[in-house]
C-alpha cells in the first residue's frame, strides 16, 4: 500500500517536470549551438591568421623575387639600397639548433621512457613523472638565460673556439626542454602495450631487456615517432632560447660554434626594433613567418601520417 | 654447463619419466594462503589436467611451474618443485633457461603485434638462432605442428592481429613450439575461443603429447575428461584428488570431487 503511494507520487513529480520542460524554451537545443560557436572561434582565428600571413607574404614577394628569397645566400635585410633576402641562412640556423636538440632529446627521452614504463616501480614512477612534467612547465625565457649564463660558459671552457652566441648551447638547452615531451608521450605509448604481450615474451625465456627492446619498443613505435615529431616542431618554433643565447648573425654554415639567427629570432628582432610600417623589412617577417608555418605544418602532417600508418592494434 | 648438470641428474634418477615433482609447495599472496602443501607428479608425454572452481589455485600452481608467478608482487613460496632433477624454486636456477624448457600458452591469445613469421621466430632469435634457412624451417615446422600452416602459409608476412581468435591461439602454440620446449603449460587455452576453435586446439593436444609433456588448466570438466591422461582436482588451494582421468570421472574417491564433477557446486 505504502509502496504504491510512493511510486505514484514520484511518477507525478516526474511528469510535472516533463510538462514544465515542454512548455519552457529548450535548453537541450541551445547547447549544441553554443558549443558550435566556441569551436568556431578557434577555427576562424586560425583561418584569419593564415590569410594575413598569405596576403602580407604576397606583398613581400612583389618587392623581392621568390627566387632570390629561396636561393640567395645572404640575409641582410636592413639596408634599403643593397639588402639581400635569402632565407637559407635563417633556415640553416633553425635546422642546426633543431638537429642538436633532437640529438640530445631523443636518446635521453626514449631511455627515460623505457625506464619509467618497464623498470621503475609504481612508487618511483609516481615521483619521477611529475618532476619531468615540471620541467615542461618552466618558462622558455628561463631556459634562455640558463643557456647563455650557465651552459655557454661551461662549453667555452671545453671548447675555447666557441663564440659567446652560438648554435650549440641553445640547441642543447632546447633538447633538455623537449625531453619531458618525448619521455612522457613515449612512456604513455609503451605503458599502453598490454601486459599479456610482455608475459608472452617472458614465457619464451626473454630477459627483461629483450622484452623492453624487442617487444615493447617496436610495439609502441607509432606513439614514439609521433612524440618525436611533435617535439621537433616544438624545437623548430622555439623562440626565446635562441633569441637570448643564439645571437643575431644569420650565417650560411653548418659550424655550430658560431653565432646564428633562427627564423623565430629574426621575427623577434624586427618586431622589437623601430622598423617602419610598410617597409620591405616589415613585410619580410611575414615571409619568414610563412616559411616557419610551412615547416611546422609539414611536421604535423608527418605526425598524423605516422600515427595512422603505424597504428598498432592489440 | 647447467644443461649437462640437468642431464646427469636425470640419468642418475630411476624415475626418468618424471618431469615435475612437487613437494610440499605452499604459496601466499600477502596474507592469503593460496596453495597449501601441494604434492603432484607430472609424467613425461602425458596430458595432465588441473580442474577446480574459480579461485582454487589452479592458475597459480601452473604459473609457479615456470616461475611466472614471480611477476606478481608480494608472492611468497616455500617447498620445492623439482623439474628434471633440479629444484626450480632455488633462486640460483636461471629463470630464462627454465622458460625455454617450459613453454606457456596463455588464457587469452597474446601474439606480438608483428607478422606471423616474426611471431614464430621471436623465440629462436632471442636465443641466438640467426640463420635464415633454419628460421624458415622452424616457421614451417612449428606452424604445421600447431595445425595452422595451411591457413597462413600464403600470408606469413601479414600482421598476426588479422587472424581470428582461434588462429591466434594456435599461432601462440606454434610460437611456443618454435623453441622446442620439453613441457608446455596451458592456462585455460580455450576459454576465450568458440567451440569449433576449441575442438581444433583439443585435437592438436593429442598430437602434441607425442613430443611434449602437457599440463593444462581448464575450467571445463568435459574438456579435461576428453583430453587428459591424469587429472588433479584443486579446491581452496589444496589438491583434493589426483589420479587417472578415467578414475576421477567414473569413480572418484573423495566426496568433494564427486560433488564437483557432477555439478553440485563450482
Amino acid at each position: 500500500m505504502g509502496d504504491e503511494n510512493v511510486n505514484h507520487s514520484i511518477q507525478d513529480l516526474i511528469s510535472k517536470k516533463f510538462k514544465k520542460k515542454r512548455a519552457g524554451f529548450s535548453f537541450e537545443r541551445l547547447v549544441p549551438i553554443l558549443l558550435f560557436i566556441t569551436a568556431l572561434i578557434s577555427v576562424l582565428t586560425t583561418i584569419g591568421i593564415v590569410l594575413t600571413l598569405i596576403f602580407e607574404t604576397i606583398t613581400f614577394f612583389t618587392r623581392v623575387s621568390i627566387v632570390e628569397f629561396l636561393t640567395a645566400k645572404k640575409w641582410f635585410p636592413f639596408s634599403e639600397t643593397h639588402g639581400s633576402y635569402g632565407i637559407l641562412p635563417l633556415v640553416t640556423g633553425t635546422l642546426k639548433v633543431t638537429g642538436i636538440a633532437i640529438l640530445v632529446a631523443v636518446p635521453i627521452g626514449i631511455a627515460s621512457a623505457i625506464y619509467l614504463s618497464e623498470y621503475a616501480t609504481e612508487k618511483t614512477k609516481k615521483i619521477i613523472k611529475p618532476i619531468l612534467e615540471v620541467l615542461a612547465g618552466i618558462p622558455t625565457i628561463v631556459y634562455g638565460y640558463f643557456a647563455l649564463t650557465f651552459v655557454t660558459p661551461i662549453l667555452r671552457n671545453v671548447m675555447p673556439g666557441l663564440e659567446i652566441f652560438n648554435a650549440l648551447s641553445p640547441g642543447i638547452v632546447i633538447g633538455i626542454m623537449i625531453i619531458p615531451m618525448i619521455a612522457s608521450l613515449s612512456e604513455d605509448a609503451m605503458s599502453s602495450v598490454p601486459n599479456s604481450i610482455r608475459e608472452g615474451a617472458l614465457g619464451l625465456g626473454s630477459t627483461k631487456f629483450e622484452v623492453a627492446f624487442k617487444v615493447v619498443l617496436p610495439s609502441a613505435l607509432s606513439g614514439i615517432i609521433a612524440s618525436i615529431v611533435l617535439a621537433v616542431s616544438r624545437a623548430i618554433g622555439e623562440t626565446m632560447i635562441v633569441t637570448v643565447a643564439g645571437g643575431s648573425t644569420p650565417t650560411l654554415t653548418w659550424d655550430v660554434t658560431r653565432s646564428i639567427q633562427t627564423m623565430t629570432a629574426y621575427i623577434v628582432q624586427v618586431s622589437q626594433g623601430d622598423v617602419g610600417y610598410g617597409t620591405t623589412v616589415y613585410y619580410s617577417i611575414y615571409a619568414v613567418g610563412m616559411t616557419l608555418f610551412l615547416f611546422t605544418l609539414i611536421m604535423n602532417f608527418i605526425a598524423q601520417f605516422v600515427s595512422r600508418r603505424f597504428r598498432e592494434e592489440y | 654447463m647447467s644443461e649437462t648438470q640437468t642431464q646427469k641428474s636425470v640419468k642418475g634418477n630411476n624415475d626418468t619419466k618424471l618431469v615435475y615433482k612437487t613437494n610440499g609447495l605452499n604459496l601466499w599472496y600477502g596474507e592469503n594462503h593460496a596453495l597449501k602443501d601441494i604434492q603432484l607428479n607430472v609424467v613425461e608425454n602425458e596430458v595432465t589436467a588441473i580442474i577446480g572452481p574459480s579461485g582454487c589455485g589452479k592458475s597459480t600452481y601452473i604459473k609457479t611451474l615456470n616461475r611466472m608467478i614471480e611477476l606478481i608482487p608480494g608472492v611468497k613460496v616455500t617447498g620445492e618443485i623439482v623439474y628434471r632433477g633440479r629444484n626450480i624454486l632455488d633462486k640460483s636456477y636461471p629463470v630464462e633457461e627454465l622458460r625455454t624448457k617450459v613453454g606457456m600458452v596463455f588464457q587469452k591469445p597474446n601474439p606480438f603485434p608483428k607478422s606471423i613469421y616474426e611471431n614464430v621466430v621471436y623465440g629462436p632469435r632471442i636465443h641466438g638462432i640467426r640463420d635464415k634457412k633454419i628460421l624458415d624451417q622452424i616457421v614451417e615446422k612449428s606452424l604445421r605442428g600447431a595445425a595452422i600452416w595451411d591457413e597462413v602459409k600464403d600470408r606469413l608476412n601479414t600482421n598476426a592481429y588479422g587472424l581470428s581468435g582461434g588462429q591466434q591461439q594456435r599461432l601462440c602454440i606454434a610460437r611456443c613450439m618454435a623453441i622446442e620446449p620439453d613441457v608446455i603449460l596451458m592456462d585455460e587455452p580455450t576459454s576465450a575461443l568458440d567451440p569449433i576453435s576449441t575442438l581444433k586446439v583439443e585435437e592438436l593436444l593429442q598430437e602434441l603429447k607425442k613430443n611434449f609433456s602437457i599440463i593444462i588448466v581448464t575450467h571445463n570438466m568435459q574438456q579435461a575428461a576428453r583430453i587428459s591422461d591424469k587429472t588433479a582436482f584443486f579446491l581452496n588451494g589444496e589438491v583434493i584428488e589426483f589420479s587417472e582421468t578415467d578414475k576421477i570421472f567414473s569413480n572418484p574417491s573423495d566426496k568433494r570431487t564427486e560433488d564437483y564433477i557432477t555439478g553440485r557446486f563450482g
